[in-house]
């Protein structure tokens, strides 16, 4: 069966799901909503992959398998981050980035 | 044509609570939204005819990551707090760098992207996923499968000894 | 042949380097007696030398041959240029071993009653062994650079003795002032020598001196300011030797060069240093007669200049050492005057041989003057004038040879003095009248002022009450004193033409009674007029000083010489070039690589805002590079 949706409509789905993770992780002050912008960007890439896979390599599984280990690399990245959120959580009782510059001039 | 609707419905979807989640200023309520957004990728998953990937993205994503997003965001803020309003001189910059990049890439998209590929719908079944994860050939992905085995280990340990009680 | 001459050059040098290494550990005496050793041992080989080179193997026919024993090339600058070193044995090269051998050997021996007990003894030997050493190696340089290094290296030897009492003041001064102005000098000789080997394409004096050599063989047409390169060349290496031999106006640094110990004086500032420069016109004469006769000319009257105006400005001084330097000031010019006026070959080169007979002479009876001078203060404990008088009781030994060497330096027959002083006088009267008036001036003026000196130290106060009884110096003191005068009685007799001569071909003078009976005349009109003046104690002195006040008082301070040199450093070179540049330094340079510093550091103020921590700012920088890069690569 073909398809009736022209790539290029995926790809700006994706693109702007993208840009909203970058505005999103460059805004914001908690540091969890920050690693959700991650996620979301994470997110576009995984389903361009796919995307490519099914229009440009039709016959091959490349795409898919490496959204699969992107999803699995990211769920263990989010893990160890959320941990390190923890423990600065419990250092200096709140998780807003800008407290956190002190590598700095 | 009821593919073009999902499609749209889908997107708009995604694109109206990314777009929620990024600015909501109530931790809980961005973290719903994100939600949504996760699923409705599954569901676009699905459309594109890949189950399998359906499956991973609804019970790894939407089912384990958000789950840990919504403990953690009640163990480290009194849930019905709202965030702060953040300077506009703040946000200048982001928006500037959201849509410079925004317009970079629909430029790079109009000009290349130039057809209606027509795709051929297979949809790979079980079977060829199972072979291909287990395989050892070409285009066959055993070591990154147990590559990843490891770094989760890794990552569970590690995130054991980070966040461990003193 | 006669490559045993390397033993006279290298033993001086294994001498100072053995006391200057070992010396603290041995006991002064054993370093002293080493020392004398080394240098008897050179003495008698270069008297050796000399009967060798000037009775057996030196002659061909009538003409002294040049013997080059050693010569090997030590830096290459070009295929033509480069600088050897070598032993160079000619007729005034083997007469200047002997006369620096002979005095060294005199102050070595002499040192040992005068120094004893000083701090520092050991050092002294040695670095009385190193300046023989430079000394020997000046004067049987085979190539003028040669002769430079050795040059230089007699300042230094110069300077380290001369600041020999380290811990005085005045001490130190002399000495940075006497190798500062002589350094001054050389930075000209240096240049001639430069200009000099740049047109003949040579250093060796063989080469340029040879009537068919490098200089005078070719025309050299390129001229500069109306003068000949060649007498720019000459020029400027007149002027280093006028630095090393005190001529005006460089002469301001060898009275003050009087700090050093009196044996020092003797061996460096009379004998044999202080001749240096005249012993390089000589070397250099061929070219200097041939290639730039207006140069001989301007010598000769710097010479007659400067012999008159040190003999005024010793007849005022009260410090012995003092009168002392100006004499020798006045006497080296006589040297230089001869060569100025000299003819080349034969019985025209009369004032070349007797510039050297004069060097020879003046060397034995000057170095007398200063041990004689250097046991009077021995004994009174003191340089002036005013606190002797009367000591030929106490003296006799120092008296008499003191007395020989002054009678010798007025020209009084038949002491050496007056055979050289005569063939000079011969050939300035030939020559030129008004240089010959200035030298027969100074000649009178010399006998009246070395009298005075003679006078006011053995006779004057006859009655002079002293609070410790000046006692005759000690036996090697006296050794010294007595070899000298003896010398002094006999070395006129040596008929000296018939070895030293312009053109190495030996001649025969005769004593031309004319001019000789002028010049013992001038000189008894002066010992008679000191007579009456010193004495007996009178007033008569001062009375004379009263009536000529302005021109006692400028010849007491020597004619404000030094006050001059004093302003043209100071005012002129300090205010004017020195500071200028000084302040460029600070400023401009050092102010420039400050300004990077400092550029640095205020750059790194105004940037380091990019380092906030805020990992948000960090992000946003990684996402618009990322977004500019690609831009650039698709649209450029």
């Amino acid at each position: 069966m073909m398809s009736t949706i022209p790539l290029a409509a995926y790809l700006i789905l994706t693109a702007i799901m993208f840009f909203a993770g970058v505005y999103g992780f460059l805004s914001r002050r908690n540091m969890l909503t920050i690693l959700m912008s991650l996620e979301l960007m994470l997110n576009a890439a995984d389903i361009n992959f796919v995307v490519f896979n099914k229009y440009l390599y039709p016959g091959q599984l490349d795409g898919a398998f490496f959204a699969l280990f992107a999803i699995g690399v990211s769920a263990a990245e989010t893990a160890i981050a959320i941990a390190i959120i923890i423990n600065i959580y419990r250092n200096i009782k709140n998780i807003y980035v800008d407290e956190v510059s002190k590598m700095k001039y | 044509m009821a593919e073009q609707i999902i499609f749209y419905v889908l997107a708009i979807v995604i694109v109206v609570f990314s777009i929620l989640s990024v600015t909501s200023r109530r931790i809980l309520r961005a973290a719903t939204y994100l939600l949504f957004v996760l699923l409705a990728t599954a569901g676009l998953y699905l459309l594109m005819g890949y189950q399998f990937l359906f499956g991973v993205q609804i019970s790894v994503y939407a089912g384990g990551i958000m789950v840990l997003y919504i403990f953690s965001i009640l163990l480290t803020s009194h849930a019905g707090d709202n965030a702060k309003k953040v300077s506009w001189k703040k946000l200048l910059p982001a928006g500037f760098a959201a849509v410079a990049g925004f317009a970079l890439c629909g430029h790079i998209i109009f000009h290349n992207v130039y057809k209606v590929v027509e795709a051929v719908a297979t949809e790979p079944t079980m079977k060829e996923i199972g072979t291909a994860m287990m395989g050892t050939g070409k285009n066959q992905y055993l070591l990154p499968f147990e590559a990843i085995s490891i770094l989760l280990l890794a990552c569970i340990i590690g995130g054991i000894m980070i966040a461990r009680k003193r | 042949m006669m490559s045993y001459t390397l033993i006279i050059v290298v033993l001086p040098l294994l001498m100072f380097l053995f006391l200057g290494l070992l010396g603290s550990k041995m006991k002064p005496v054993v370093a002293g007696i080493i020392g004398t050793i080394g240098m008897s041992a050179v003495t008698l080989l270069s008297w050796f030398t000399a009967a060798t080179y000037f009775f057996s193997v030196g002659k061909v026919g009538e003409t002294f041959q040049a013997i080059v024993p050693i010569n090997f090339e030590w830096l290459r600058f070009t295929d033509k240029l480069h600088i050897d070193l070598g032993i160079l044995l000619d007729p005034i090269s083997v007469m200047m071993l002997v006369v620096i051998t002979t005095v060294s050997l005199m102050v070595h021996i002499y040192s040992f009653g005068y120094m004893k007990g000083e701090r520092g003894f050991q050092r002294y030997y040695a670095l009385l062994s190193l300046f023989s050493f430079s000394m020997l190696g000046l004067v049987v340089a085979t190539n003028i650079f040669q002769m430079y290094i050795f040059w230089e290296l007699v300042g230094v030897s110069s300077y380290s003795l001369i600041g020999f009492y380290y811990t005085k003041p005045s001490a130190v001064a002399a000495s940075k002032k006497a190798f500062i102005v002589t350094r001054f000098a050389d930075l000209f000789f240096l240049i001639g020598i430069l200009l000099l080997s740049f047109y003949s394409g040579t250093f060796s004096f063989d080469a340029l001196t040879a009537p068919t050599g490098s200089i005078l063989g070719k025309t050299i047409t390129d001229t500069f300011m109306g003068w000949s390169v060649i007498s720019w060349a000459m020029m400027l290496i007149f002027i280093g030797g006028a630095g090393k031999s005190a001529m005006l106006p460089f002469h301001i640094w060898l009275p003050d060069a009087m700090e050093g110990p009196t044996p020092v004086s003797a061996l460096i500032h009379a004998a044999t240093m202080v001749v240096a420069g005249v012993f390089l016109v000589a070397r250099m004469f061929p070219v200097y007669y041939f290639g730039a006769p207006e140069v001989l000319t301007i010598i000769s009257y710097i010479g007659a200049a400067t012999a008159l105006f040190a003999a005024i400005v010793a007849c005022t001084q009260t410090d012995i050492k003092r009168v002392l330097a100006f004499s020798t000031i006045s006497q080296i010019a006589y040297m230089i005057t001869a060569l100025g006026v000299s003819g080349y070959g034969g019985h025209e080169g009369l004032g070349y041989m007797a510039s050297m007979f004069h060097l020879f002479t003046h060397a034995f009876f000057k170095a007398l003057l200063f041990l004689g001078a250097g046991a009077v203060i021995h004994a009174v404990h003191s340089n002036e004038m005013d606190s002797m008088g009367g000591l030929r009781k106490y003296l006799p030994i120092t008296h008499i040879t003191f007395l020989i060497a002054c009678l010798s330096i007025s020209g009084i027959p038949p002491f050496s003095g007056f055979f050289s002083k005569d063939e000079i006088l011969v050939a300035a009267f030939d020559q030129n009248k008004f240089v010959f008036a200035s030298l027969y001036i100074s000649a009178g003026l010399t006998a009246f002022y070395m009298f005075r000196l003679y006078y006011r130290i053995f006779w004057g106060n006859s009655n002079k009450v002293y609070k410790h009884t000046p006692h005759e110096s000690p036996v090697s003191m006296s050794i010294p004193l007595i070899f000298l005068a003896t010398l002094t009685l006999v070395v006129g007799m040596i008929p000296f033409s018939e070895f030293i001569s312009s053109d190495k071909t030996v001649f025969h003078t005769h004593i031309e009674w004319s001019i000789a009976s002028m010049s013992i005349l001038v000189g008894v009109v002066g010992i008679v007029l000191a007579t009456v003046m010193y004495r007996k104690e009178n007033s008569l002195p001062d009375k004379i000083a009263t009536t000529f006040k302005v021109l006692y008082t400028s010849a007491y301070h020597k004619f404000y010489f030094d006050e001059v040199w004093m302003f043209v450093t100071q005012k002129v070179i300090f205010n004017g070039i020195s500071k200028p540049i000084a302040w460029f330094d600070r400023h401009v340079v050092d102010g420039f690589m400050n300004l990077q510093s400092t550029a640095t550091n205020y750059v790194s103020r105004k940037i380091k805002f990019v380092q906030s921590g805020e990992i948000q700012d960090y992000a946003w920088a990684f996402i618009m590079g990322t977004v500019v890069i690609i831009s650039l690569l698709i649209f450029i």
